[in-house]
């Protein structure tokens, strides 16, 4: 006997097991006291750069660590291990984008309590991670003066799960004959009210901007931490 | 290109499910906002693969697409927006950033057969 097909109603987020990892690692990081911070951009767009300078500054007053991804090599662990940070290679593969359970992985044995900072350097790509939670406080979206003005209209949704802008090798600028508004322009289209920083990781510019947003943050959950434990 | 592990995740959870309830699946609806980083051609391109040697093969995915909806401040409504590259208000034209809705990625139903 054959009979009609039927609906049955579902409703599951395909990536629920992802939010939940998510959900339970930004808890986790909010007990330990450690602001966390990923990163996303397109390849080559000076992600490895601006974190070796960024681990480099706040190394002289805050514990930091990084987490980086990629898919193949371990040459960006290698590179940060110069700044003298403590720092981990997540090498997804084939896999284009670095999930919760990626990082929950790297993080096992590392005391968080002891952290400031963690970075979470996320693979180059403009499109696969903006779907995926990583349990941080903050994500940046870099973009780098090489790239075109109009690259937040291109990937609109990256820019829209992002936290704050950070417009790279600024000292390029007038080189790429780069338009600084256009690009601003851009980002508030896709992201109305977006912060936005301009920085040279060789030269330092900016860098100051962008290191004070980060202490703020840090600074905000551990306000956060103190009223939480207050209330019991 | 991350289609391939979304498609793979529906495939695991309509399996699961159809086991569950000792039904084989026609169809699965999947609600697809247009914020939710995943492209539909590719989504239904990988759904075959995905689906290539289990319970599914055969089946359908139909996919309805969720628009982005953000809470316009001025107008104190929801809105939705006519394109992912200009975040205002269709009415007003006020600069809007708080998402309401189009971040969906969600199994909705299942076409199933006893």
């Amino acid at each position: 006997m054959t009979t009609q097909p039927r609906l049955v109603e579902v409703r599951q987020k395909v990536l629920k097991q992802n939010d939940l990892l998510a959900r339970a690692l930004r808890e986790r990081f909010h007990q330990a006291g450690v602001y966390v911070i990923s990163l996303v951009s397109s390849p080559g767009s000076g992600k490895t750069m601006f974190l070796e300078r960024t681990l480099s500054h706040l190394r002289e007053r805050h514990a930091v660590a990084a987490l980086v991804g990629d898919l193949a090599t371990e040459n960006d662990a290698a590179r940060l291990a110069r700044s003298r940070a403590a720092v981990r290679q997540i090498t997804t593969g084939t896999v284009c984008h670095l999930e919760a359970a990626m990082v929950e992985r790297a993080l096992d044995g590392w005391d968080l309590e002891s952290l400031d900072f963690l970075f979470i350097e996320n693979v180059g790509n403009l499109v696969c991670p903006s779907s995926y939670d990583l349990g941080e406080n903050l994500r940046l979206v870099l973009m780098s003066v090489t790239e075109g003005e109009d690259k937040p209209l291109k990937y609109p949704t990256i820019f829209n799960t992002a936290d704050a802008a950070v417009i790279t090798k600024i000292d390029l600028a007038r080189a790429v004959e780069f338009d600084t508004n256009a690009a601003k322009d851009s980002i508030e289209r896709v992201r109305p009210g977006m912060r936005v920083f301009e920085v040279s990781a060789k030269t330092g510019e900016g860098l100051e901007q962008c290191m004070s947003h980060l202490e703020a943050g840090l600074a905000r959950l551990r306000r956060e931490e103190i009223s939480r434990e207050a209330a019991g | 290109m991350h289609e391939l592990s979304i498609a793979l995740s529906i495939v695991e959870m309509a399996t699961e499910e159809a086991a569950r309830l000792g039904v084989r699946v026609n169809a699965i609806h999947l609600k697809l906002g247009a914020l939710s980083g995943v492209v539909k051609d590719a989504l239904l391109f990988s759904y075959d693969l995905a689906t290539e040697g289990t319970a599914l093969t055969g089946s359908r995915l139909i996919i309805e697409e969720v628009p982005a909806v953000v809470y316009c401040p001025a107008c104190d409504a929801n809105r939705v927006i006519d394109s992912v590259q200009n975040f205002r208000c269709s009415v007003c034209n006020a600069p809007a950033s708080q998402i309401v809705g189009g971040k969906e990625l969600e199994v909705a139903a299942l076409e199933i057969r006893e």
